[in-house]
């Protein structure tokens, strides 16, 4: 797409170019220079302390620190603890939410999409709290409750598009066959929404895992509460941007391989297939993604046949 | 309901405190957003790849993280800032990414034969970005716009944990004294968050499906 925008560049192009990438290549790294040396400069302190610049060695020396890695792995495996088990009751959640969901009864339907639509609107922090005080569950069932109720109204959303958006014939042929309506659902529906929305699915799973931070405001001991806020205190204060440093690069490491995995996935299904599938998955993917998993109401096959057409689609993410 | 009636005032200070966050960090994310994304569709290597980076960054940092080092490590670099204004900047930072992402699925969203035939008739890259691709693709984003802005408006929630005093932050204050009142309270919340997710939602809606008629 981005190269049909302008031509292949000529001589004088090539070297406009070429130019303002260098100015820009500067701009960008006398910012990071800028950064490096106002973070490098030594400063005093609220107690007139005097302190030594954020890149010296005396503030990175607890990179060598045994009880640091400990500390560190406490609070991930208390983050991954929570991550892994909203995820599993998430996607629990999500499969009964998006049966409702698609009910013949009127009864069952219109009840479930209320509520989906009020999950998906409600802050998880506020959730959380409301777990927390209400059900006086304690931290971590009250992080993994807002959790998994929150998710599984997105991920029971995305499955419902997996099916919507499967071709009619597929329940139609079922049903010739003599299937019931249920058996149809689990034998021919499910498993292709499933493998559909697999990619979403993930990337709704880094959101989860994201979020599970939000669980240090109710003071339960992840990542972020073990290393950021009580590091300090047991390291010494001044390591504090150090911690900052390695709970953000954890963070970063775990999301991405995720993310990637997700986008792997996304290519696995994506390929192989016929023409028209590729594309449905494109469009599905399309109608998810970007920023909201709110616009995912009936594919709209206009919108999402004019965004299909693009081919670097990145999965679903949600801020 | 008599908790809600009595410390109606400062819930309504508290919910213009979350419109607050809500519009001066949305404006901010906007900004940097379609700068954003602005440089990751140039055709200069070096910007692009600098807001692939950050875009990537951003993304994948949780937001408390984010808000944690605007509120607390910052002031120890020496930059001391108000509690509302570093809430304000990290929701900003968080956002904006994800503005870029929308911007640039929606110009990548116009069908590829728009930018051919734009080139074909001897459009230059301005012009065929600014009269041909643009015009179409403001149409297409505007709907995850919003739905960009519904999340951040759950977001500023988080701000909670972080000394400002919004929606969750005040009714978990008012909760401590009126403990017998935890659901009337949390619901109340609930609803004036739903105050604002529910006219962007149907406005979302109603735009994306006027944009739909006309093509």
């Amino acid at each position: 797409m981005t190269n049909v925008l302008y031509d292949v560049p000529g001589p004088r192009a090539r070297r406009l170019s070429l130019i303002l990438s260098i100015v820009g290549g500067i701009i960008i790294a006398a910012g990071l220079v800028a950064i490096f040396l106002f973070l490098s400069q030594p400063r005093i302190n609220a107690g007139g302390v005097a302190q030594p610049g954020v890149f010296d060695a005396s503030r990175w020396d607890i990179l060598g620190d045994k009880a640091l890695y400990r500390t560190i792995w406490r609070g991930l495996s208390a983050t991954l603890q929570m991550a892994g088990v909203a995820a599993v009751l998430a996607i629990a959640l999500g499969f009964l939410l998006s049966m409702a969901r698609t009910a013949s009864t009127a009864a069952i339907r219109i009840p479930t999409i209320v509520l989906i639509e009020f999950l998906r609107g409600m802050p998880v922090l506020l959730m959380m709290f409301f777990v927390l005080l209400v059900f006086s569950t304690g931290q971590f069932w009250a992080g993994v409750g807002a959790l998994a109720v929150y998710n599984g109204a997105v991920i029971g959303e995305a499955l419902r598009s997996g099916i919507v958006s499967l071709p009619k014939g597929q329940r139609e042929s079922g049903l010739a066959m003599g299937l019931t309506p249920l058996q149809t659902r689990f034998s021919i529906e499910y498993p292709q929404a499933f493998r559909q929305m697999l990619p979403i699915i993930i990337a709704q799973l880094v959101v989860l895992l994201k979020d599970t931070s939000l669980a240090y405001i109710l003071g339960y001991q992840e990542l972020l509460n073990v290393v950021l806020k009580q590091g300090p205190t047991t390291f010494g204060p001044t390591y504090l941007f150090t911690l900052f440093f390695v709970v953000w690069a954890v963070y970063l490491a775990v999301n991405m391989m995720l993310s990637w995995i997700a986008r792997f996935v996304a290519r696995r299904t994506a390929s192989g297939r016929g023409g028209g599938k590729t594309r449905r998955i494109e469009k599905v993917i399309a109608q998810l993604g970007g920023a909201g998993m709110a616009g995912a109401d009936e594919p709209s096959p206009d919108a999402a046949a004019v965004r299909g057409s693009s081919s670097d689609h990145d999965t679903g993410r949600q801020p | 309901m008599d908790a809600i009636v009595e410390n109606l005032p400062a819930f309504i200070d508290a919910f213009l405190m979350t419109l607050r966050l809500l519009v001066v960090s949305g404006i901010g994310a906007l900004i940097i957003g379609i700068v954003i994304a602005a440089l990751r569709i140039s055709p200069v290597p070096a910007l692009r790849g600098f807001a692939t980076v950050y875009t990537e960054i951003l993304r994948n940092t949780p937001l408390t993280l984010v808000l944690f080092f605007c509120a607390y490590v910052l002031p120890q670099l020496g930059v001391r800032l108000d509690y509302i204004i570093a809430a304000t900047i990290g929701l900003t930072l968080y956002t904006s990414p994800f503005v870029a992402e929308a911007v640039r699925s929606g110009v990548n969203g116009v069908s590829v034969g728009q930018a051919e035939a734009a080139r074909a008739i001897g459009l230059g890259f301005g012009q065929t970005l600014g009269l041909v691709v643009l015009p179409q693709a403001i149409r297409m984003v505007i709907p995850p716009l919003i739905n960009v802005l519904i999340a951040l408006t759950k977001n500023t929630s988080v701000a909670a944990g972080f000394a400002v005093l919004e929606l969750v932050a005040v009714s978990r204050q008012v909760i401590q004294f009126n403990g017998n009142a935890t659901v009337v309270i949390l619901v109340a919340v609930a609803v004036f968050y739903l105050i604002i997710t529910v006219p962007l939602g149907q406005a979302a809606n109603y735009l994306e499906r006027k944009v739909l008629v006309r093509r």
